[in-house]
Protein backbone atom coordinates (compact mmCIF):
# COMPACT_ATOMS: atom_id res chain seq x y z
CA UNK A 1 0.00 0.00 0.00
CA UNK A 2 2.69 2.48 1.00
CA UNK A 3 4.88 1.81 -2.02
CA UNK A 4 1.93 2.46 -4.33
CA UNK A 5 1.12 5.65 -2.50
CA UNK A 6 4.62 7.14 -2.83
CA UNK A 7 4.69 6.01 -6.48
CA UNK A 8 1.49 7.99 -6.88
CA UNK A 9 3.20 11.02 -5.31
CA UNK A 10 6.02 10.73 -7.87
CA UNK A 11 3.48 10.59 -10.67
CA UNK A 12 1.68 13.61 -9.24
CA UNK A 13 4.92 15.62 -9.17
CA UNK A 14 5.63 14.71 -12.81
CA UNK A 15 2.13 15.82 -13.80
CA UNK A 16 2.45 19.05 -11.82
CA UNK A 17 5.77 19.86 -13.52
CA UNK A 18 4.51 18.98 -17.01
CA UNK A 19 1.19 20.76 -16.69
CA UNK A 20 2.27 24.40 -17.32
CA UNK A 21 3.83 23.34 -20.62
CA UNK A 22 0.58 21.72 -21.73
CA UNK A 23 -1.96 24.26 -20.52
CA UNK A 24 -2.91 26.36 -23.56
CA UNK A 25 -3.75 29.67 -21.86
CA UNK A 26 -4.12 31.51 -18.59
CA UNK A 27 -7.74 30.40 -18.22
CA UNK A 28 -6.53 26.85 -17.73
CA UNK A 29 -3.67 27.92 -15.49
CA UNK A 30 -6.20 29.73 -13.33
CA UNK A 31 -8.36 26.59 -13.24
CA UNK A 32 -5.35 24.44 -12.30
CA UNK A 33 -4.50 26.81 -9.43
CA UNK A 34 -8.07 26.70 -8.12
CA UNK A 35 -8.09 22.92 -8.36
CA UNK A 36 -4.81 22.64 -6.46
CA UNK A 37 -6.05 24.99 -3.71
CA UNK A 38 -9.24 22.96 -3.33
CA UNK A 39 -7.27 19.72 -3.41
CA UNK A 40 -5.13 20.80 -0.45
CA UNK A 41 -8.18 21.81 1.60
CA UNK A 42 -9.90 18.55 0.70
CA UNK A 43 -6.84 16.51 1.71
CA UNK A 44 -6.97 18.15 5.13
CA UNK A 45 -10.69 17.50 5.36
CA UNK A 46 -10.25 13.90 4.25
CA UNK A 47 -7.84 13.31 7.14
CA UNK A 48 -10.74 14.30 9.41
CA UNK A 49 -13.65 12.68 7.54
CA UNK A 50 -12.16 9.72 5.68
CA UNK A 51 -9.40 8.64 8.03
CA UNK A 52 -10.63 9.65 11.50
CA UNK A 53 -14.30 9.11 10.62
CA UNK A 54 -15.50 12.47 11.92
CA UNK A 55 -17.50 15.08 10.01
CA UNK A 56 -17.26 18.82 9.55
CA UNK A 57 -19.96 20.73 7.72
CA UNK A 58 -18.46 24.07 8.66
CA UNK A 59 -15.02 23.91 7.13
CA UNK A 60 -15.54 26.89 4.85
CA UNK A 61 -15.68 28.93 8.06
CA UNK A 62 -11.99 28.18 8.63
CA UNK A 63 -11.18 29.09 5.04
CA UNK A 64 -12.94 32.37 5.72
CA UNK A 65 -10.83 32.99 8.83
CA UNK A 66 -7.62 32.61 6.83
CA UNK A 67 -8.87 34.62 3.87
CA UNK A 68 -10.06 37.52 6.02
CA UNK A 69 -6.99 37.48 8.25
CA UNK A 70 -4.95 38.04 5.10
CA UNK A 71 -7.33 40.74 3.92
CA UNK A 72 -8.06 42.64 7.15
CA UNK A 73 -4.81 42.52 9.11
CA UNK A 74 -2.51 44.05 6.45
CA UNK A 75 -5.16 46.60 5.40
CA UNK A 76 -6.26 47.81 8.85
CA UNK A 77 -3.25 47.05 11.03
CA UNK A 78 -0.37 47.18 8.58
CA UNK A 79 0.74 43.63 9.36
CA UNK A 80 3.04 41.84 6.95
CA UNK A 81 0.96 39.36 4.86
CA UNK A 82 3.07 36.41 6.00
CA UNK A 83 2.40 37.31 9.64
CA UNK A 84 -1.29 37.86 8.85
CA UNK A 85 -1.38 34.40 7.35
CA UNK A 86 0.16 32.91 10.49
CA UNK A 87 -2.25 34.84 12.72
CA UNK A 88 -5.14 33.50 10.62
CA UNK A 89 -3.94 29.92 10.93
CA UNK A 90 -3.40 30.35 14.66
CA UNK A 91 -6.88 31.84 15.11
CA UNK A 92 -8.42 28.96 13.17
CA UNK A 93 -6.44 26.50 15.30
CA UNK A 94 -7.54 28.12 18.56
CA UNK A 95 -11.21 28.33 17.53
CA UNK A 96 -11.14 24.73 16.27
CA UNK A 97 -9.40 23.56 19.44
CA UNK A 98 -11.74 25.38 21.82
CA UNK A 99 -14.96 24.26 20.16
CA UNK A 100 -13.69 20.76 19.29
CA UNK A 101 -13.64 19.45 22.84
CA UNK A 102 -17.36 19.80 23.50
CA UNK A 103 -18.19 19.06 19.84
CA UNK A 104 -16.37 15.72 19.82
CA UNK A 105 -18.37 14.46 22.74
CA UNK A 106 -21.12 14.37 20.09
CA UNK A 107 -21.50 11.76 17.40
CA UNK A 108 -23.07 11.34 13.98
CA UNK A 109 -25.90 13.78 13.23
CA UNK A 110 -25.18 15.91 16.28
CA UNK A 111 -21.56 16.36 15.30
CA UNK A 112 -22.68 17.38 11.81
CA UNK A 113 -25.11 19.92 13.30
CA UNK A 114 -22.51 21.40 15.65
CA UNK A 115 -19.90 21.91 12.92
CA UNK A 116 -22.60 23.26 10.62
CA UNK A 117 -23.53 25.82 13.27
CA UNK A 118 -19.91 26.82 13.75
CA UNK A 119 -19.49 27.45 10.02
CA UNK A 120 -22.64 29.53 9.86
CA UNK A 121 -21.63 31.65 12.87
CA UNK A 122 -18.24 32.42 11.31
CA UNK A 123 -19.94 33.35 8.05
CA UNK A 124 -22.37 35.68 9.83
CA UNK A 125 -19.51 37.42 11.63
CA UNK A 126 -17.72 38.08 8.34
CA UNK A 127 -20.93 39.35 6.73
CA UNK A 128 -21.93 41.67 9.59
CA UNK A 129 -18.66 43.19 10.80
CA UNK A 130 -18.74 45.50 7.79
CA UNK A 131 -16.38 48.13 9.24
CA UNK A 132 -13.60 45.52 9.18
CA UNK A 133 -14.62 43.09 6.45
CA UNK A 134 -16.53 45.24 3.98
CA UNK A 135 -19.66 43.20 4.73
CA UNK A 136 -21.35 41.31 1.89
CA UNK A 137 -19.43 43.37 -0.70
CA UNK A 138 -16.13 41.96 0.45
CA UNK A 139 -12.79 43.73 0.33
CA UNK A 140 -9.61 43.72 -1.70
CA UNK A 141 -6.44 41.97 -0.56
CA UNK A 142 -2.85 43.17 -0.80
CA UNK A 143 -0.48 41.31 -3.07
CA UNK A 144 1.66 38.66 -1.40
CA UNK A 145 5.38 39.17 -1.48
CA UNK A 146 7.84 36.66 -0.14
CA UNK A 147 11.45 37.67 0.53
CA UNK A 148 10.95 40.91 -1.38
CA UNK A 149 9.60 39.06 -4.39
CA UNK A 150 6.03 39.83 -5.31
CA UNK A 151 3.81 37.04 -6.55
CA UNK A 152 1.87 38.44 -9.46
CA UNK A 153 1.66 36.29 -12.59
CA UNK A 154 -0.45 33.15 -12.89
CA UNK A 155 2.65 31.09 -13.63
CA UNK A 156 4.32 32.14 -10.37
CA UNK A 157 1.20 31.34 -8.42
CA UNK A 158 0.95 27.99 -10.18
CA UNK A 159 4.41 26.92 -9.00
CA UNK A 160 3.75 28.03 -5.42
CA UNK A 161 0.44 26.19 -5.23
CA UNK A 162 1.78 23.10 -7.02
CA UNK A 163 4.65 22.90 -4.53
CA UNK A 164 2.20 23.25 -1.64
CA UNK A 165 0.04 20.47 -3.08
CA UNK A 166 2.98 18.09 -3.50
CA UNK A 167 4.11 18.89 0.04
CA UNK A 168 0.60 18.36 1.47
CA UNK A 169 0.29 14.97 -0.22
CA UNK A 170 3.71 13.91 1.04
CA UNK A 171 3.04 15.07 4.60
CA UNK A 172 -0.41 13.48 4.66
CA UNK A 173 0.87 10.14 3.38
CA UNK A 174 3.51 10.29 6.12
CA UNK A 175 0.92 11.05 8.78
CA UNK A 176 -1.34 8.18 7.73
CA UNK A 177 1.51 5.71 7.96
CA UNK A 178 2.70 6.83 11.42
CA UNK A 179 1.70 6.01 15.00
CA UNK A 180 -0.45 9.16 15.00
CA UNK A 181 -2.19 8.18 11.76
CA UNK A 182 -2.75 4.61 12.86
CA UNK A 183 -4.41 5.86 16.03
CA UNK A 184 -6.70 8.05 13.90
CA UNK A 185 -7.69 5.20 11.65
CA UNK A 186 -8.11 2.87 14.62
CA UNK A 187 -10.56 5.16 16.40
CA UNK A 188 -12.53 5.22 13.15
CA UNK A 189 -12.43 1.43 12.89
CA UNK A 190 -13.33 0.72 16.52
CA UNK A 191 -13.41 3.48 19.08
CA UNK A 192 -13.48 1.12 22.07
CA UNK A 193 -10.63 -1.03 20.72
CA UNK A 194 -8.46 2.04 20.20
CA UNK A 195 -9.25 3.23 23.74
CA UNK A 196 -8.24 0.01 25.43
CA UNK A 197 -4.85 0.01 23.69
CA UNK A 198 -4.26 3.50 25.08
CA UNK A 199 -5.49 5.94 22.43
CA UNK A 200 -6.87 9.09 24.02
CA UNK A 201 -9.75 9.31 21.57
CA UNK A 202 -10.87 12.88 22.26
CA UNK A 203 -7.34 14.24 22.03
CA UNK A 204 -6.83 12.65 18.61
CA UNK A 205 -10.15 13.87 17.27
CA UNK A 206 -9.35 17.39 18.47
CA UNK A 207 -5.83 17.30 16.98
CA UNK A 208 -6.99 16.25 13.54
CA UNK A 209 -9.84 18.77 13.59
CA UNK A 210 -7.33 21.51 14.42
CA UNK A 211 -4.94 20.30 11.72
CA UNK A 212 -7.62 20.27 9.05
CA UNK A 213 -8.76 23.73 10.19
CA UNK A 214 -5.19 25.00 9.79
CA UNK A 215 -5.01 23.49 6.28
CA UNK A 216 -8.25 25.30 5.44
CA UNK A 217 -7.23 28.64 6.97
CA UNK A 218 -3.84 28.63 5.28
CA UNK A 219 -5.35 27.90 1.89
CA UNK A 220 -7.99 30.55 2.56
CA UNK A 221 -5.12 33.05 2.91
CA UNK A 222 -3.53 31.79 -0.31
CA UNK A 223 -6.87 32.08 -2.14
CA UNK A 224 -7.35 35.63 -0.86
CA UNK A 225 -3.91 36.73 -2.07
CA UNK A 226 -4.24 34.93 -5.38
CA UNK A 227 -7.69 36.29 -6.24
CA UNK A 228 -6.89 39.68 -4.69
CA UNK A 229 -10.41 40.01 -3.34
CA UNK A 230 -12.53 38.26 -0.69
CA UNK A 231 -16.27 38.07 -0.12
CA UNK A 232 -18.12 36.26 2.69
CA UNK A 233 -19.22 33.64 0.12
CA UNK A 234 -15.86 31.97 0.62
CA UNK A 235 -17.05 30.98 4.10
CA UNK A 236 -20.63 30.03 3.34
CA UNK A 237 -22.43 26.77 3.93
CA UNK A 238 -22.48 25.75 0.26
CA UNK A 239 -18.72 25.95 0.07
CA UNK A 240 -18.50 23.61 3.10
CA UNK A 241 -20.85 21.15 1.41
CA UNK A 242 -18.90 21.36 -1.82
CA UNK A 243 -15.71 20.39 0.02
CA UNK A 244 -17.37 17.43 1.74
CA UNK A 245 -18.75 16.34 -1.66
CA UNK A 246 -15.21 16.40 -3.06
CA UNK A 247 -14.07 14.12 -0.24
CA UNK A 248 -16.92 11.67 -0.82
CA UNK A 249 -16.81 11.62 -4.64
CA UNK A 250 -13.02 11.30 -4.75
CA UNK A 251 -12.98 8.67 -2.06
CA UNK A 252 -13.01 8.61 1.73
CA UNK A 253 -9.66 7.80 3.27
CA UNK A 254 -7.85 8.28 -0.02
CA UNK A 255 -5.35 11.12 -0.44
CA UNK A 256 -5.31 10.82 -4.21
CA UNK A 257 -9.08 10.53 -4.16
CA UNK A 258 -9.12 14.01 -2.60
CA UNK A 259 -7.23 15.36 -5.61
CA UNK A 260 -9.53 13.58 -8.05
CA UNK A 261 -12.56 14.90 -6.17
CA UNK A 262 -11.18 18.44 -6.32
CA UNK A 263 -10.41 18.13 -10.05
CA UNK A 264 -13.86 16.78 -10.83
CA UNK A 265 -15.90 19.23 -8.80
CA UNK A 266 -13.85 22.27 -9.75
CA UNK A 267 -13.46 21.52 -13.46
CA UNK A 268 -16.76 19.82 -14.24
CA UNK A 269 -19.00 22.87 -13.75
CA UNK A 270 -16.73 24.76 -16.16
CA UNK A 271 -16.68 21.94 -18.67
CA UNK A 272 -20.45 21.65 -18.52
CA UNK A 273 -20.96 25.31 -19.42
CA UNK A 274 -21.77 24.17 -22.98
CA UNK A 275 -25.06 22.75 -21.71
CA UNK A 276 -26.30 26.31 -21.22
CA UNK A 277 -28.66 26.46 -18.29
CA UNK A 278 -28.79 22.70 -17.90
CA UNK A 279 -25.31 22.42 -16.41
CA UNK A 280 -26.51 22.05 -12.81
CA UNK A 281 -28.85 19.25 -13.87
CA UNK A 282 -26.08 17.40 -15.72
CA UNK A 283 -23.72 18.05 -12.82
CA UNK A 284 -26.23 16.57 -10.37
CA UNK A 285 -26.67 13.52 -12.60
CA UNK A 286 -22.92 12.95 -12.76
CA UNK A 287 -22.70 13.09 -8.96
CA UNK A 288 -25.64 10.70 -8.58
CA UNK A 289 -24.17 8.21 -11.04
CA UNK A 290 -20.84 8.38 -9.22
CA UNK A 291 -22.49 7.57 -5.90
CA UNK A 292 -24.61 4.75 -7.38
CA UNK A 293 -21.82 3.01 -9.26
CA UNK A 294 -18.79 4.08 -7.23
CA UNK A 295 -20.19 4.31 -3.70
CA UNK A 296 -16.78 4.26 -2.04
CA UNK A 297 -15.61 7.12 -4.21
CA UNK A 298 -13.70 7.17 -7.47
CA UNK A 299 -10.19 6.28 -6.43
CA UNK A 300 -10.87 3.49 -3.87
CA UNK A 301 -13.43 1.78 -6.14
CA UNK A 302 -11.25 1.95 -9.24
CA UNK A 303 -8.08 0.85 -7.48
CA UNK A 304 -9.97 -2.10 -5.96
CA UNK A 305 -11.22 -2.98 -9.46
CA UNK A 306 -7.65 -2.91 -10.74
CA UNK A 307 -6.88 -5.43 -8.02
CA UNK A 308 -4.25 -3.36 -6.28
CA UNK A 309 -6.12 -2.63 -3.09
CA UNK A 310 -5.62 0.83 -1.70
CA UNK B 1 1.12 -11.78 45.79
CA UNK B 2 -2.13 -10.42 44.45
CA UNK B 3 -1.89 -8.26 41.33
CA UNK B 4 -5.52 -7.24 41.05
CA UNK B 5 -7.90 -6.72 43.96
CA UNK B 6 -11.59 -6.03 43.54
CA UNK B 7 -13.53 -4.97 46.62
CA UNK B 8 -17.26 -4.57 47.00
CA UNK B 9 -17.70 -3.63 43.34
CA UNK B 10 -21.19 -2.68 42.12
CA UNK B 11 -22.74 -1.10 39.07
CA UNK B 12 -26.39 -0.24 38.59
CA UNK B 13 -28.04 0.56 35.27
CA UNK B 14 -31.18 2.32 36.46
CA UNK B 15 -32.87 -0.30 38.60
CA UNK B 16 -30.82 -3.19 37.22
CA UNK B 17 -28.01 -4.23 39.52
CA UNK B 18 -25.71 -5.83 36.94
CA UNK B 19 -22.85 -6.38 39.38
CA UNK B 20 -23.44 -6.33 43.14
CA UNK B 21 -20.84 -6.20 45.91
CA UNK B 22 -18.37 -8.47 44.16
CA UNK B 23 -14.97 -8.95 45.81
CA UNK B 24 -12.06 -11.11 44.74
CA UNK B 25 -8.32 -10.93 44.16
CA UNK B 26 -6.13 -12.33 41.44
CA UNK B 27 -2.58 -13.50 42.13
CA UNK B 28 0.18 -12.52 39.76
CA UNK B 29 0.94 -15.03 37.01
CA UNK B 30 -2.10 -17.27 37.28
CA UNK B 31 -4.99 -18.07 34.95
CA UNK B 32 -8.16 -16.81 36.57
CA UNK B 33 -11.59 -17.54 35.11
CA UNK B 34 -14.95 -15.86 35.58
CA UNK B 35 -17.93 -18.08 34.82
CA UNK B 36 -21.66 -17.91 35.26
CA UNK B 37 -24.91 -18.35 33.36
CA UNK B 38 -25.89 -15.88 30.62
CA UNK B 39 -26.55 -12.44 32.06
CA UNK B 40 -24.59 -13.16 35.22
CA UNK B 41 -22.53 -9.98 34.75
CA UNK B 42 -19.25 -11.43 33.49
CA UNK B 43 -18.72 -9.04 30.60
CA UNK B 44 -19.98 -6.15 32.73
CA UNK B 45 -17.33 -7.04 35.29
CA UNK B 46 -14.68 -6.95 32.54
CA UNK B 47 -16.00 -3.61 31.33
CA UNK B 48 -15.76 -2.24 34.87
CA UNK B 49 -12.19 -3.38 35.44
CA UNK B 50 -10.99 -2.18 32.01
CA UNK B 51 -12.62 1.23 32.41
CA UNK B 52 -15.30 0.93 29.74
CA UNK B 53 -17.95 1.36 32.48
CA UNK B 54 -17.64 3.42 35.65
CA UNK B 55 -18.58 1.52 38.82
CA UNK B 56 -21.42 2.80 41.01
CA UNK B 57 -19.39 1.87 44.08
CA UNK B 58 -16.46 -0.24 45.17
CA UNK B 59 -12.72 -0.35 44.66
CA UNK B 60 -10.39 -1.88 42.10
CA UNK B 61 -6.66 -1.97 42.86
CA UNK B 62 -3.88 -2.93 40.50
CA UNK B 63 -0.69 -3.54 42.41
CA UNK B 64 -2.11 -1.51 45.37
CA UNK B 65 -2.95 1.44 43.12
CA UNK B 66 -6.63 2.42 42.96
CA UNK B 67 -7.77 2.28 39.36
CA UNK B 68 -11.57 2.39 39.45
CA UNK B 69 -13.07 5.17 37.36
CA UNK B 70 -9.94 5.60 35.24
CA UNK B 71 -10.49 5.81 31.49
CA UNK B 72 -9.50 2.82 29.31
CA UNK B 73 -6.54 4.66 27.79
CA UNK B 74 -5.13 5.45 31.25
CA UNK B 75 -5.56 1.80 32.27
CA UNK B 76 -3.72 0.74 29.13
CA UNK B 77 -0.76 2.76 30.40
CA UNK B 78 -0.84 0.70 33.58
CA UNK B 79 -0.57 -2.54 31.64
CA UNK B 80 -4.16 -3.73 31.39
CA UNK B 81 -5.05 -5.35 28.06
CA UNK B 82 -8.25 -6.98 26.87
CA UNK B 83 -10.02 -8.64 23.99
CA UNK B 84 -13.72 -8.42 23.16
CA UNK B 85 -16.53 -10.95 23.06
CA UNK B 86 -18.00 -9.27 19.99
CA UNK B 87 -14.91 -8.64 17.87
CA UNK B 88 -13.48 -5.13 17.87
CA UNK B 89 -11.17 -5.19 14.87
CA UNK B 90 -10.42 -2.11 12.79
CA UNK B 91 -11.60 -3.34 9.41
CA UNK B 92 -10.27 -0.20 7.74
CA UNK B 93 -6.71 -1.29 8.56
CA UNK B 94 -4.50 -4.20 7.53
CA UNK B 95 -4.12 -7.20 9.81
CA UNK B 96 -0.59 -6.18 10.71
CA UNK B 97 -1.63 -2.60 11.50
CA UNK B 98 -4.30 -3.94 13.84
CA UNK B 99 -1.52 -5.54 15.85
CA UNK B 100 0.73 -2.48 15.56
CA UNK B 101 -1.93 -0.24 17.11
CA UNK B 102 -1.49 -2.30 20.28
CA UNK B 103 1.97 -0.78 20.68
CA UNK B 104 0.53 2.75 20.50
CA UNK B 105 1.79 3.82 23.92
CA UNK B 106 5.32 2.63 23.29
CA UNK B 107 5.71 4.81 20.20
CA UNK B 108 6.46 8.43 19.40
CA UNK B 109 3.01 9.85 18.67
CA UNK B 110 4.20 13.32 17.67
CA UNK B 111 2.20 14.69 14.74
CA UNK B 112 4.87 17.02 13.33
CA UNK B 113 7.55 14.35 13.37
CA UNK B 114 5.09 12.01 11.68
CA UNK B 115 4.34 14.54 8.94
CA UNK B 116 8.06 15.13 8.32
CA UNK B 117 8.84 11.40 8.16
CA UNK B 118 11.27 11.77 11.07
CA UNK B 119 13.99 9.11 10.73
CA UNK B 120 13.87 7.86 14.34
CA UNK B 121 10.12 7.51 14.10
CA UNK B 122 10.38 5.56 10.83
CA UNK B 123 13.05 3.26 12.26
CA UNK B 124 10.94 2.52 15.31
CA UNK B 125 7.93 1.84 13.06
CA UNK B 126 9.86 -0.60 10.91
CA UNK B 127 11.05 -2.50 13.99
CA UNK B 128 7.47 -2.59 15.20
CA UNK B 129 6.35 -4.04 11.88
CA UNK B 130 8.68 -7.00 12.47
CA UNK B 131 7.60 -7.29 16.09
CA UNK B 132 3.93 -7.33 15.05
CA UNK B 133 4.64 -10.03 12.47
CA UNK B 134 6.32 -12.07 15.23
CA UNK B 135 3.25 -11.67 17.43
CA UNK B 136 1.00 -12.81 14.59
CA UNK B 137 3.19 -15.88 14.30
CA UNK B 138 2.99 -16.40 18.08
CA UNK B 139 -0.83 -16.46 18.04
CA UNK B 140 -0.86 -18.59 14.90
CA UNK B 141 -2.14 -16.27 12.18
CA UNK B 142 1.11 -15.82 10.26
CA UNK B 143 -0.60 -16.59 6.93
CA UNK B 144 -2.42 -13.24 7.25
CA UNK B 145 0.63 -11.01 7.80
CA UNK B 146 0.15 -9.34 4.42
CA UNK B 147 -3.65 -9.47 4.42
CA UNK B 148 -6.37 -6.97 4.93
CA UNK B 149 -8.20 -7.62 8.19
CA UNK B 150 -11.57 -7.96 6.45
CA UNK B 151 -10.32 -11.01 4.56
CA UNK B 152 -9.65 -13.00 7.75
CA UNK B 153 -11.81 -15.75 9.21
CA UNK B 154 -13.65 -15.32 12.50
CA UNK B 155 -11.30 -17.61 14.38
CA UNK B 156 -8.27 -15.79 13.01
CA UNK B 157 -9.69 -12.41 14.01
CA UNK B 158 -10.10 -13.68 17.59
CA UNK B 159 -6.40 -14.47 17.61
CA UNK B 160 -5.57 -11.17 15.99
CA UNK B 161 -7.22 -9.44 18.95
CA UNK B 162 -4.98 -11.42 21.28
CA UNK B 163 -1.92 -10.39 19.24
CA UNK B 164 -3.01 -6.76 19.47
CA UNK B 165 -3.38 -7.06 23.25
CA UNK B 166 0.07 -8.66 23.48
CA UNK B 167 1.62 -5.81 21.51
CA UNK B 168 0.83 -3.67 24.56
CA UNK B 169 3.26 -5.78 26.60
CA UNK B 170 0.60 -6.03 29.31
CA UNK B 171 0.94 -7.26 32.88
CA UNK B 172 -2.59 -8.62 32.88
CA UNK B 173 -4.79 -9.60 29.97
CA UNK B 174 -8.57 -10.00 30.02
CA UNK B 175 -9.93 -12.44 27.43
CA UNK B 176 -13.68 -12.18 26.92
CA UNK B 177 -14.91 -15.52 25.55
CA UNK B 178 -11.92 -16.30 23.34
CA UNK B 179 -13.39 -19.65 22.29
CA UNK B 180 -16.94 -18.47 21.55
CA UNK B 181 -17.99 -19.38 18.02
CA UNK B 182 -14.94 -21.55 17.40
CA UNK B 183 -15.01 -25.19 16.30
CA UNK B 184 -13.53 -27.89 18.60
CA UNK B 185 -10.17 -27.90 16.83
CA UNK B 186 -9.86 -24.11 17.04
CA UNK B 187 -10.91 -24.26 20.70
CA UNK B 188 -8.05 -26.63 21.49
CA UNK B 189 -5.66 -24.27 19.70
CA UNK B 190 -6.92 -21.30 21.72
CA UNK B 191 -6.49 -23.40 24.86
CA UNK B 192 -2.86 -23.97 23.93
CA UNK B 193 -2.37 -20.30 23.13
CA UNK B 194 -3.68 -19.25 26.55
CA UNK B 195 -1.23 -21.64 28.20
CA UNK B 196 1.55 -20.09 26.13
CA UNK B 197 0.46 -16.61 27.24
CA UNK B 198 0.44 -17.63 30.85
CA UNK B 199 3.80 -19.33 30.40
CA UNK B 200 5.28 -16.04 29.23
CA UNK B 201 4.46 -14.52 32.62
CA UNK B 202 1.28 -12.58 31.84
CA UNK B 203 -1.61 -12.89 34.28
CA UNK B 204 -4.63 -14.13 32.33
CA UNK B 205 -8.25 -13.42 33.27
CA UNK B 206 -10.78 -15.38 31.29
CA UNK B 207 -14.51 -15.25 30.70
CA UNK B 208 -15.55 -18.43 28.95
CA UNK B 209 -18.57 -20.66 28.45
CA UNK B 210 -16.64 -23.74 27.39
CA UNK B 211 -16.56 -25.52 30.77
CA UNK B 212 -14.05 -28.14 29.71
CA UNK B 213 -11.61 -25.44 28.75
CA UNK B 214 -12.21 -23.43 31.93
CA UNK B 215 -11.83 -26.44 34.21
CA UNK B 216 -8.63 -27.52 32.46
CA UNK B 217 -6.95 -24.15 32.29
CA UNK B 218 -7.87 -22.22 35.37
CA UNK B 219 -5.86 -21.93 38.54
CA UNK B 220 -8.84 -20.28 40.19
CA UNK B 221 -12.45 -19.70 39.19
CA UNK B 222 -14.96 -17.02 40.19
CA UNK B 223 -18.62 -17.92 39.73
CA UNK B 224 -21.14 -15.14 39.22
CA UNK B 225 -24.92 -15.41 39.21
CA UNK B 226 -27.35 -12.49 38.85
CA UNK B 227 -24.46 -10.08 39.37
CA UNK B 228 -23.44 -11.60 42.68
CA UNK B 229 -20.45 -13.68 43.63
CA UNK B 230 -21.65 -17.24 44.09
CA UNK B 231 -18.33 -18.78 45.02
CA UNK B 232 -14.65 -18.74 44.24
CA UNK B 233 -12.01 -21.43 44.31
CA UNK B 234 -10.03 -24.01 42.37
CA UNK B 235 -11.79 -25.96 39.62
CA UNK B 236 -12.22 -28.97 41.90
CA UNK B 237 -13.85 -26.82 44.60
CA UNK B 238 -16.13 -25.06 42.17
CA UNK B 239 -17.20 -28.28 40.48
CA UNK B 240 -18.39 -29.73 43.79
CA UNK B 241 -20.19 -26.61 45.01
CA UNK B 242 -23.94 -27.26 45.13
CA UNK B 243 -24.79 -23.57 44.54
CA UNK B 244 -22.90 -23.66 41.25
CA UNK B 245 -24.70 -26.79 40.13
CA UNK B 246 -28.00 -25.18 41.07
CA UNK B 247 -27.21 -21.99 39.15
CA UNK B 248 -26.31 -23.90 36.02
CA UNK B 249 -28.93 -26.61 36.09
CA UNK B 250 -31.68 -24.66 37.81
CA UNK B 251 -32.32 -27.35 40.45
CA UNK B 252 -32.95 -26.71 44.11
CA UNK B 253 -29.88 -27.97 45.84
Amino acid sequence: MQKNAYLGLGLLIVVLIALPFVLPNSYYTDLAIKIAINAIIVIGLNLLIGFAGQISLGHAGFIGIGAYASAVLPAHFGLHPAIAMAVGALTAAVIAGVVAKPIFKLKGNYLAMATLGLGIILNIVLRNEAQWTGGPDGMSVEALSLFGFELSSDKQWYWVVAALLAFSVWASLNIIDSPFGRALRALHGSEVASQVVGVNVVRYKVSIFVLSAVFASFMGSITAHYVGFVTPNIADFFHSIELVTMVVIGGMASIFGSIVGAVLLTALPQALATFEGWETVVFGCVLMLCMIFLPKGLVPTLSAKLGKGD
Amino acid sequence: MSLLEVEDLSIHFGGVKAVQNVSFSIDSGIIYSVIGPNGAGKTTLFNLITGVYQPTSGEIRLDKEMIQGKSPDRLAELGIARTFQNLQICMNMSALENVMIGAHLRLDRNLLKAAMRWPSLRRRDNLLREEAAELMKFVGVEQYIHSRSDSMSYGALKRLEIARALAMKPRIIFLDEPAAGLNPKETIEIDELIRKLSGSGITVVLVEHDMKMVMNLSDRILVLDYGRKLTEGTSAEVRKNPDVIAAYLGTHA
